[in-house]
């Protein structure tokens, strides 16, 4: 799976799922209308930074706290392409894979990374490159990029059900 | 071979016999449980993969906890669809006037044993390692997945063991031993681990602070963190579960990741400073702070604990003039309680607001979220920016002493200040 886009950048570690989506909105449960809130608590300008084709980079620890999937519907709904992370927190990369939405944690390639930055990953072949200068990444477990390449765990609930 | 509790869990609740830390597995729950904000999302999850009828009706469980009661017409439909789906799919459901929040529930009403896997649509679900349980959060789909086919896939994790040793001092409870914890390890310290709480100042803790400090495990980014069962843990399961369990423990020579001790007679009463669980400092050091609002209640912190804590500062007192005081018991059985001990007499008398159990202004929902430029003490669990409502407004973590002493002061105080009616 090969993704290319430009980045928006959260310069920031440890940034919670609360800014990323405040509590208020919970009460919504459609994608299409969660979009709306996403980046809410933090800045709501980085949704005007989002284009067709955006790879989110983020800091350590990136959505951290509350379970609530709505940041990645949000995501998802907003059409981000990739999450590019120094490191996530568990939930959140849970949430991310289980949604088909390639998370990846390369910590030198997120410092090199500046807003819009051209950026290409290769998510089988465990490469980033960021405005031309290239990352190895750990190769994703088997597991998590089967799930990635199957669209998430939709898709793998649906063919385990039609295996049944 | 020798093996950590969290490895002898996953490894009785899976089909393969290969838990190492890292390895992936599919883990069998005994039991799922969602509640208004992140059920619905999942059974539209469910529906999308086709599924029409969850594993087995018997090991699920649906709680409406955070607008409750609904906050508008959207919070309403939501209450709603859970009722509804619970109803068609013949699973038990705690609606208003019936449970109160989540895990404080699920644990006083016997749904949780030591050795359990249960999953659940809230990140809070690491409350049940209180009993001993694998408790984990998770997001609205992973919660269909469980919901159709009573399994999540699991990294194993690996284990950080915290030993409690020693006696704790006055107006010191199970929130200053998590926060003490999350301020040495971090917020993220946890990520990928397991918290394994042992020694003879977690064997001297009761459940209700057990709750405490198991519910912040997520707040150091673990996958959970547990008390092993003990004499303690069994007397309070007496009557309440018919559930079979064992005691079990990590083998002594079991490798873990990271050991940490902390004396318990070293501490003293902690605070979680604005905007992060892990910006920990004594109370002194946070000393005179002007509090708008204070808040007992939460998943593990409405407790009848908390509530007799929170007595002991504002009995014969008054709350400050320019405060405010929120207090909610964290279920109908802990509201009775302290109703029939008279603490909720007590609580009006002092000045404060008692509200029916709900997650409410805990994450911004309503029912005493704060405005711009406002500041809080609560003995909840999140203090981020915004986490209450207005992001310009600040959140401080404390325990029930220390939030109650603030109500009564005004600002933050020392709790024994209060009792000794220093001048404040």
């Amino acid at each position: 799976m090969i993704l290319e886009g430009k980045a928006v950048v959260i310069d920031q570690d440890n940034v919670d799922t609360d800014t990323l989506y405040p509590g208020a909105y919970l009460n919504i449960e459609d994608p299409e209308e969660m979009k709306n809130y996403l980046f809410e608590g933090l800045d709501s300008s980085l949704r005007d930074q989002l284009g067709d084709e955006t790879v989110l980079v983020v800091g350590e620890n990136f959505g951290s706290g509350s379970s609530r999937e709505h940041v990645v519907q949000g995501m998802k709904a907003w059409n981000i392409r990739c999450v590019l992370g120094k490191s996530f927190a568990r939930i959140f990369h849970r949430n991310c894979i289980n949604l088909g939405l390639p998370v990846i944690q390369q910590a030198d390639a997120a410092d090199a990374a500046t807003p819009e930055s051209e950026i290409r990953v290769d998510v089988d072949g465990g490469e980033v490159v960021v405005d031309g200068e290239r990352f190895e990444t750990a190769a994703l477990p088997p597991f998590m990029q089967d799930m990635l390449s199957s669209g998430g765990l939709v898709p793998w609930g649906r063919e385990r059900l039609d295996g049944e | 071979m020798p093996r950590t509790l969290v490895e002898k869990i996953l490894l009785s609740h899976t089909k393969t016999d290969d838990v190492s830390p890292g390895e992936i597995l599919m883990v069998e729950c005994d039991l799922v449980m969602a509640n208004d904000v992140s059920g619905p999302v999942a059974f539209r999850q469910m529906e999308k993969m086709g599924a029409e009828k969850v594993f087995d009706p018997e090991k699920v469980v649906m709680v409406a906890d955070h607008f409750m009661p609904a906050k508008d017409a959207k919070s309403a439909s939501l209450q709603r669809r859970l009722k509804d789906w619970s109803d068609e799919q013949s699973v038990y459901y705690y609606g208003q006037g019936r449970g109160g929040i989540e895990h404080t529930v699920l644990v006083e009403d016997g749904w949780v044993a030591p050795g359990m896997v249960i999953a659940g649509g809230d990140s809070h679900t690491c409350t049940y390692g209180a009993l001993g349980a694998f408790g984990s959060g998770f997001g609205s789909t992973d919660i269909a997945a469980c919901l159709a086919f009573g399994e999540f896939w699991q990294e194993v994790p690996g284990t950080i063991q915290v030993e409690f040793v020693g006696e704790k001092g006055p107006f010191v409870s199970g929130k200053d031993l998590i926060l003490a914890l999350i301020g040495e390890i971090g917020v993220g310290g946890g990520t990928n681990m397991a918290l394994e709480f042992v020694g003879e100042g977690a064997e001297a803790l009761s459940i209700d602070e057990r709750l405490a400090v198991a519910n912040m495990a997520i707040e150091a980014g673990s996958e959970t963190g547990f008390f092993p069962a003990d004499d303690t843990t069994a007397e309070y399961l007496e009557g309440r579960t018919e559930r079979v369990w064992s005691a079990e423990h990590s083998d002594p020579d079991a490798e873990f990741a990271q050991k940490v001790r902390i004396d318990l007679g070293s501490l003293s009463p902690l605070i979680a400073l604005p905007h992060s669980p892990g910006n920990v400092v004594t109370v002194e050091e946070a000393k005179g702070r002007k509090i708008d609002q204070i808040y007992i209640g939460n998943c593990a912190n409405g407790t009848m604990t908390d509530l007799r804590q929170t007595a002991e500062m504002l009995r014969g007192r008054k709350v400050h003039p320019d405060t405010r005081a929120i207090i909610v018991p964290a279920s109908q059985k802990v509201y009775r309680e302290a109703m029939a001990e008279g603490l909720l007499d007590l609580f009006v008398e002092a000045g404060a607001v008692v509200s029916t159990p709900t997650c409410g202004a805990c994450f911004g929902g309503h029912m005493g979220v704060m405005a711009e430029g406002e500041t809080a003490i609560t003995t909840t669990n999140r203090n981020f920016k915004g986490r209450m409502g207005s992001t310009e407004a600040e959140v401080h973590i404390a325990n029930a002493y220390v939030a109650g002493a603030a109500a009564v002061a005004g600002e933050i105080v020392d709790p024994a200040d209060v009792l000794e009616g220093a001048p404040v």
